[in-house]
């Protein structure tokens, strides 16, 4: 952080700016001119919390998919089937016992189970062949939607909420105040903040245990140099069946959290196997803070997209994507090799 | 003796396969959004195509029918490469679909490439499609969004008291039609539509949408489908919306009142417009309805047929009864086929339809109103529309001034 002061001493002071105004504008009440250009206040505050928590559920589905790259230089692309499956599975168990949280657990031990079960019978018997593990894992998705539509339809499937998670909460910020002086408060759907929040603490969690465990020290060497930390005596293929299983089993937990404020249909895989590879181009392949970085830019970058230009919010996330490749193609946070 | 008996068997056999040269196989392609955002619209549709393939016990013209299954996912070129994989590779000689507006107005620029075809549209619903450049060879027994929203621009104006209205849709053409019909029927009331808003079609996240609704207009209305529609209404009992909704033909169609989750229940009440009505005591319609529910099990259908279904099942029995008609023969360039479907009255289920000069449905528009009927929402008629054609009853030389459908076409305003 002081390096990064001291080197560039103007991005510091532009990075300052820029927080201090957003700060201003999302506490203090807007002057009318502001008003006019960018509408009004309870807009501009939706579009952006909007943006955090949609990043934060990106977050959630391409974490898994920067640890499992990083670390096994597999791109995976059955990802997407998994937080669709995590989906329809935790549907189920919600819909039949009639517990939102009984969900999540059971979804990510059935999922990581899942994960398991591809590292050990796919991508062990393929090992180093990128190529090929790249083109298997697109079988292995096609062949997965396919049974899943045949089992579970086509229909919409969307998670019910419980109760005391649904509706709207008032957020102690002023979106306007009324000619009588009465002051106006944001109303925002309290689900979504649960997700922020969870977001938050599993992000924290990974890099906690990333950075002060053992298990950690090994991923992280493990994708600094692979050949290296087996030669040390590490049994890699244990290390790799972990990690496989803790990034499937999160692919998982996102479907559930996906199916609860979207909802879940064939196709969802595809849209968020390509949300992810976005979220983890622009933040650089095989980095957790530059999976949040990304996920963060692009899930802004959708919901300010369809308010202030809806004609054009697909061509947003895309152009973020060619920006970043043509002036830094490693991504934001990637390490060049 | 035995010569003589080989001879009767060689002679047998060069009939036999003689006979089945006459009665060769009529291929049908069979064309629907089985992907994306209107999967479970494109599974009705086919439900529909079944219902009437087992009624006609997969003959038409005395001829057994081959069915071929193209998949598209609501995208023009989707559509054209489903098009063209059943036309170029598999033969067909009909193809019935598709299903979404814009690969309608795809199909019918490919059926002008392909004049050995015969094209049936399945139930898209953009004006464009046979209002500008109609193909010879393509014929819709379906009416346009527009037409689907005859009767509501009144009902709402006039019995629910809506006098301003915001809209928000799907962007493309089908909701450019259904939103122009809509406009031009309320605004030609007095009403006034203060704002539309479009969002791109498979939109997930709409909570930033739901917000930038303006608070100050008497109703919503919807013109979104499938997936949409129902990530819309979940998000927006999640936002804590309370406004008056009014819908679109198939935000308020089988396909999202049957959808799994709590998030349809934001419909009940909602005024909307189409080509059927659920809760119709005609007989025919129920006939039909009875027809689809015996056809599948419960849990594999809707519990009334959506008007994809309705769609395709007519579609086919048009292109039934002029095989019929014909004898299974098409000879040169389909003449006579094409000259029994442009001049027939078809006796559909949701009441009769008949084609016009640019081989256009003209047929009965149904105002409905959800209501909740035995666990399940469904349509409840309110009004019966005759007769509703393309210019909408509008003088035709009028109804060109006001232009194509577009994001802010027509002008609010009386025409």
């Amino acid at each position: 952080m002081k390096d990064f002061m001291a080197r560039n001493p103007f991005w510091t002071l532009i990075i300052v700016l820029a927080v201090c105004f957003l700060i201003w504008a999302i506490f203090a009440p807007w002057p009318p001119g502001f008003v006019d250009t960018f509408g009004r206040k309870k807009i501009f505050l939706n579009a952006l919390f909007n943006g955090v928590t949609l990043g934060a559920l990106y977050f959630l589905v391409a974490s898994g998919f920067t640890l499992i790259f990083g670390l096994m230089k597999n791109v995976n692309l059955a990802h997407g089937s998994l937080y669709l499956l995590g989906g329809y599975i935790g549907y189920d168990v919600a819909n039949t016992t009639g517990w939102w949280l009984l969900s999540f657990i059971v979804v990510f031990v059935v999922v990581g189970a899942m994960g398991v079960l591809l590292q050990v019978l796919v991508f062990q018997r393929m090992e180093g062949q990128d190529l090929r593990q790249t083109l298997v894992t697109i079988g292995i998705s096609i062949v997965v939607a396919d049974l899943m539509l045949w089992y579970w339809g086509g229909d919409f499937y969307q998670i019910l909420t419980p109760d005391w998670l649904s509706g709207p909460i008032q957020l102690p910020i002023v979106t306007a105040v009324k000619s009588s002086g009465e002051a106006v408060f944001l109303k925002y759907p309290f689900v979504r903040l649960v997700i922020l929040v969870a977001s938050i603490v599993i992000g924290f969690a990974m890099w906690l245990s990333l950075n002060k465990t053992r298990v950690g020290m090994l991923i992280r060497a493990g994708v600094d140099d692979r050949d290296m930390l087996s030669a040390t005596g590490v049994r890699i293929q244990r290390v790799f069946v972990l990690v496989f299983a803790f990034g499937a089993g999160l692919a998982g937990v996102a479907g559930v959290v996906g199916g609860t404020f979207q909802s879940l249909a064939p196709g969802e895989d595809t849209r968020f196997l390509l949300a992810s590879l976005v979220v983890v181009i622009v933040g650089g392949m095989g980095s957790i803070p530059g999976a949040a970085l990304g996920a963060l830019l692009i899930g802004l970058a959708e919901q300010f997209g369809s308010v202030y230009m809806p004609t054009y919010a697909v061509v947003l996330t895309f152009l973020i994507m060619v920006v970043v490749l043509a002036f830094r193609p490693q991504g934001l946070l990637g390490e060049r090799r | 003796m035995r010569k003589l008996l080989i001879s009767t068997v060689a002679a047998a056999a060069v009939l036999a396969a003689g006979s089945a040269q006459a009665a060769d196989k009529l291929k049908i392609g069979f064309m629907a959004t089985l992907e994306g955002t209107y999967t479970v619209l494109g599974e009705d549709g086919q439900r529909g195509f079944q219902v009437a393939m087992k009624e006609a016990k997969a003959m038409a013209g005395g001829r057994e029918i081959e069915v071929i299954v193209g998949s598209s996912d609501a995208s023009p070129d989707s559509a054209l490469r489903a098009a063209r994989k059943l036309v170029e590779q598999d033969k067909v000689d009909i193809i019935i679909g598709p299903l979404s507006g814009s690969e309608g107005i795809a199909i019918r620029d490919y059926s002008k490439t392909q004049p050995q075809v015969t094209f049936i549209n399945g139930i898209s619903g953009a004006q464009e499609t046979t209002y500008v450049t109609p193909s010879e060879n393509f014929f819709r027994f379906n009416m346009d969004g527009a037409q689907w929203s005859a009767g509501l621009g009144k009902y709402v104006f006039e019995e629910k008291g809506y006098k301003t209205v915001a809209t928000i849709g799907e962007d493309y053409s089908f909701i450019y039609t259904q939103v122009f019909g809509f406009a031009l029927e309320f605004c030609g009331a007095g009403g006034q539509i203060t704002e539309r808003l479009w969002v791109p079609l498979g939109t997930k996240d709409f909570a930033s949408i739901i917000a930038s609704l303006p608070d100050d207009v008497d109703a919503i209305y919807l013109g979104l489908g499938g997936g949409d529609a129902v990530n819309f209404l979940n998000q927006y009992q999640q936002a804590g919306g309370d406004a008056k909704l009014i819908g679109g033909t198939i935000m308020i169609d089988g396909t999202v009142l049957s959808s799994k989750g709590k998030a349809k229940d934001a419909l009940i009440g909602t005024p909307g417009s189409g080509p059927q009505a659920d809760t119709w005591d005609n007989e025919k319609w129920q006939a039909f309805v009875k027809t689809y529910q015996d056809a599948f099990p419960p849990e594999k259908r809707f519990p009334s047929p959506s008007l994809l279904a309705t769609g395709y099942y007519n579609a086919f029995n048009a292109m039934k009864t002029c095989m019929d008609k014909i004898g299974g023969e098409l000879g040169d360039g389909h003449k006579a086929l094409r000259q029994c479907l442009a001049t027939l009255e078809l006796d559909a289920p949701n009441g009769k339809i008949k084609l016009d000069s640019n081989r256009q449905a003209i047929g009965t528009n149904f105002v409905t109103e959800v209501v909740e009927e035995n666990g399940n929402l469904v349509n409840k008629l309110v009004k019966i529309i005759p007769d509703v054609n393309q210019t909408l009853g509008i003088d035709p030389e009028v109804f060109k001034t006001v232009g194509l459908p577009s994001r802010d076409v027509p002008e609010c305003k009386k025409y």
